[in-house]
């Protein structure tokens, strides 16, 4: 068990965390015991908590829907608005970073701090007007309303910890601007090109409200058909609850790479938690 | 182009020793241009756009299905929100009740959680990964299993509250419970964030005070509310802030559980503004609530940016 360190960590620390701990996971785990559950069990009460798991919940969700549809629509959107908003974002970010342009950067963190609804109306009627609803392009483009603001908040924090003397160093070895960004820079910020690629993909892949509006059949995503099925399977609790586990289940994953920088991300780079 | 002589002393950057054509010497000259002109462009054309004809269409008469033009009526929008519209009020004051009251859970929890925490133990990382789970769920399978747990007849929760001999309760059907119970969702998913920025601040905090302290003969209680909590005035601060920008605008978890139901008693104005712009089309008077929710969410982000500068 290794050498027992001097302060702090005795059963009692371990025994606050379970406690802590317990009641943050209990929905998540709840969810995914319900969806493991036939519809007898879900219903019970006093709830059961010992049974033997069933895995029907999720060959009836793929089955009675096109949830592999649903998917592929929600990846490519997610992915999209995150390669976009990167190749947009990451040269901005440098710039503003290097060259402490931060008036641009809080006029961008202002237009963030607006309602979603705000952005979705007026683009619901313009997409409306160029026959655009339930496409991809639109769907990414709204989803890049998040994303890019994202990227560039982030990544300058990323960038501005870079020091400027290495930046100096590639110029008067005869680098120009766009190859110290492109060989000295980026490669140094890669970890944080990472966490902010997959921030940027869980906040696409967790979209709902602009998905709600611009979303129709063909490129419905996946937090979207949760949301529809929640309302004409009103208590098949092990169909909804393994439809959520089937959406959560990657974003839970993803997260767990990047948990170091993930108060960074989630308050814009204005904290390194 | 690229292939004229240049007679000006050449910069010896060209990495592949190819003559520097017009293009890379026009970014050699305007680095910050080049660079931020492609987000700058698009940030410009996907969200000041929309805010120009928010303001725009707040002064307008507008249904989105009439095939007339917008009708220019002034402030008319404005003055029906809030002299003539008891949803608005309405809306407005559970807002600020739904912000006030989770943002306060949150930070207190937060806050709590995050001294408890605040010593050494074995296996950090995994009970970061396991303690940042509820802020990265997607809301609406959190949505979902919240209104599962919340059931009156079959929920875990009535379940659970009864072990305590409390309850049965109705939850988000209960017209008096409904803007506690969703701010308890809220509370579920932020209180890690709060707790994991405090946490940070509290390992910068200086030693010295609290050893001139100990030698003062002060008491822990003293320590802590004569020393770490004015230390981490300004983390906390920041956390707050961000919380209640964010909870002034939530609509997933509100929209999902109860679409501002029952009745209109959890019907903030983020969800009051969706119905009335993208429900009934009425979008000149959205507007024009936008404008009023911006502005309400603008002046807490004008601390915010004041805090981070730390002009505090």
């Amino acid at each position: 068990m290794g050498t027992p360190r001097k302060t702090g960590e005795s059963p009692w620390t371990y025994l606050l965390l379970a406690v802590i701990l317990i009641p943050f996971l209990f929905p998540l785990a709840w969810m995914f015991l319900s969806s493991l559950k036939t519809q007898v069990q879900n219903t019970a009460f006093p709830p059961v908590w010992i049974f033997p798991p069933t895995l029907n919940n999720y060959r009836e969700v793929f089955v009675k829907n096109p949830f592999f549809t649903f998917t592929w629509n929600s990846l490519v959107v997610a992915a999209g608005s995150t390669g976009l908003a990167l190749v947009l974002g990451l040269p901005g970010s440098y710039a503003i970073a290097r060259f402490k342009r931060t008036g641009i950067a809080l006029a961008i963190l202002t237009a963030r701090m607006a309602p979603g609804i705000g952005y979705l109306i007026p683009w619901f009627i313009l997409f409306t007007k160029m026959k655009m609803i339930d496409t991809y392009i639109a769907l990414i483009l709204t989803h890049l309303i998040v994303a890019l603001p994202l990227v560039l908040w982030v990544m300058i924090g990323f960038f501005e910890d870079v020091p400027a003397e290495l930046i100096d160093a590639a110029r008067i070895d005869g680098c120009s601007n766009f190859s110290a960004f492109l060989r000295v820079a980026l490669p140094l910020v890669k970890p944080g090109i990472v966490a902010t690629a997959i921030l940027s993909f869980i906040f696409s892949w967790n979209n709902f409200l602009f998905s709600l509006i611009i979303a129709g059949f063909k490129t419905r995503t996946l937090p979207i058909a949760v949301y529809n099925f929640m309302s004409y399977e009103e208590i098949n609790w092990g169909g909804l609850t393994a439809a959520a586990t089937i959406i959560t289940l990657p974003v839970l994953i993803l997260s767990l790479f990047i948990q170091k920088h993930i108060v960074r991300g989630l308050t814009f780079g204005a904290l390194k938690g | 182009m690229a292939n004229e002589i240049r007679v000006e002393p050449m910069p010896t950057w060209a990495p592949s020793g190819k003559p520097a054509s017009a293009w890379s010497l026009f970014v050699e000259h305007h680095p910050v241009l080049v660079f931020t002109l492609p987000a700058a462009v698009v940030v410009f054309v996907l969200m000041v756009f929309p805010v120009f004809y928010t303001v725009y269409m707040s002064l307008h008469s507008w249904f989105a299905s009439s095939l007339t033009a917008p009708e220019f009526i002034g402030l008319q929008n404005f003055k029906r929100a809030f002299t003539q519209d008891e949803r608005f009020r309405n809306a407005i004051w559970l807002t600020l009740y739904f912000t006030a009251l989770a943002t306060a859970l949150q930070v207190v929890l937060g806050v709590s959680l995050a001294l408890l925490l605040n010593r050494p133990f074995r296996g950090k990382g995994f009970f970061r990964s396991i303690f940042l789970l509820p802020m990265v769920a997607t809301p609406v399978a959190i949505a979902l299993v919240w209104m599962m747990m919340y059931n009156p007849t079959l929920g875990v929760m009535n379940y659970l509250v009864g072990l305590v001999g409390l309850g049965p309760y109705t939850w988000v059907s209960d017209v008096r419970f409904v803007i506690p119970a969703l701010a308890a969702v809220d509370t579920w998913e932020w209180t890690p964030l709060i707790t994991l920025i405090t946490l940070a601040g509290l390992a910068t905090l200086p030693l010295e005070p609290y050893e001139s302290a100990l030698i003062d003969g002060a008491t822990p209680a003293q320590m802590f509310w004569r020393i770490t909590l004015p230390l981490l005035r300004p983390t906390i601060m920041v956390a707050l802030l961000f919380r209640s920008i964010d909870c002034l605008k939530t609509f997933d978890i509100i929209y999902v559980m109860t679409a501002g139901g029952p009745g209109f008693a959890s019907e903030t104005l983020n969800v009051y503004t969706f119905q009335v712009g993208l429900f009934y089309f009425h979008i000149g008077y959205a507007s024009s609530l936008l404008v009023i929710l911006f502005a309400l969410v603008l002046g807490v982000s004008l601390i915010l940016i004041k805090v981070r500068r730390g002009a505090w």
